[in-house]
């Protein structure tokens, strides 16, 4: 229980670049996910077989979702988001491997991700509806606003990083603290546990990104 | 008893874990009752009750998860202990 969560551990330097666990987990698991893509979608020409079918369902119920959330087509955002949600949901599953850490549990990938929400959002934003009107809405009821809804956009990227570095760090830490206090058999429940916050994190973190990109949007008045 | 700075910051971090999880556990559990309740009443529309009491349950657990990272940072970072 020495391992300090909020510090990165280095596994080699690169030159003058430190190369950290996440970072390395991270690239893994680009690699699957791309391989799986690669070897699904190889012959898009002719029909597929189960992998195929079976990935087809799975962008179509998350473009679904989305529609559902940002009521427009949901194909523009589509790359970002559910590029999202599969490397969230891989990342947070990675618990279940052994001798895998996610990066989701360390700050910095989380903190990336929130900082690519934040920017993407005030991308899609500008795109739809002009770079004056869009301004225009941080003063929309009344300029008095404009401080507050500057420190509302910060804040909730901070708390979007925090709360799934927080879930998945805590998650960690019970099933550390767990496994030292009571042994083999113990941990099984709170890792059962920790699937269901992983896939509820990956969720909620897709969902929020999409509220917000759909407010910048100007569709969904809620932020 | 003589109490030092890395003591107090234990007593901290547990106090800010412990008395921040009240209020978004009574938050928490206030929304989901009444969206079981809604769920009850309207069991067609649990899709969209369930996607929003999930967003809603996320921000709530916000608060709690800020507490978390005072602790945190108390426990691992603090800036008065060298």
């Amino acid at each position: 229980m020495d391992t300090n969560p909020l510090s990165p551990d280095i596994l080699w330097h690169l030159g003058p670049v430190p190369i950290s666990r996440p970072v390395v987990t991270t690239w893994g698991i680009m690699a699957l996910l791309t391989l799986v893509c690669w070897l699904a979608f190889r012959r898009p020409d002719r029909p597929g077989g189960a992998l195929r079918t079976a990935l087809e369902i799975v962008v179509e119920t998350i473009a679904t979702q989305v529609h559902d959330i940002i009521r427009r087509d949901p194909w523009p955002f589509l790359p970002l988001l559910g590029t999202l949600f599969l490397f969230l949901v891989a990342a947070n599953l990675s618990v279940i491997v052994p001798g895998l850490h996610p990066p989701t549990g360390h700050l910095e990938t989380p903190a990336v991700l929130a900082v690519i929400v934040f920017l993407s959002a005030h991308y899609f934003g500008v795109r739809a509806r002009g770079a004056g009107d869009y301004l225009r809405h941080y003063v929309q009821p009344s300029p008095l606003l404009l401080p507050l809804n500057i420190l509302s956009e910060l804040t909730r990227t901070f708390s979007l990083m925090i709360r799934l570095f927080g879930n998945i760090m805590s998650h960690e830490f019970v099933v550390a603290i767990v496994a030292f206090l009571a042994g083999l058999l113990l941990p099984i429940p709170f890792m059962l546990l920790g699937i269901l916050i992983g896939l509820i994190q990956a969720y909620i973190f897709t969902v929020l990104a999409a509220v917000f990109i759909g407010a910048a949007v100007g569709s969904v008045e809620t932020a | 008893m003589e109490l030092s700075l890395q003591a107090i910051s234990i007593i901290g971090a547990a106090v800010a874990v412990s008395f921040g999880a009240i209020g978004p556990a009574l938050g928490e559990g206030r929304a989901i009752a009444a969206a079981m309740d809604a769920i009850a009443r309207q069991p067609e529309s649990a899709g969209p009750l369930s996607r929003t009491l999930f967003v809603g349950l996320a921000m709530i657990e916000t608060m709690a998860i800020y507490c978390l990272v005072i602790a945190l940072l108390l426990l691992y970072a603090n800036p008065f202990v060298s």
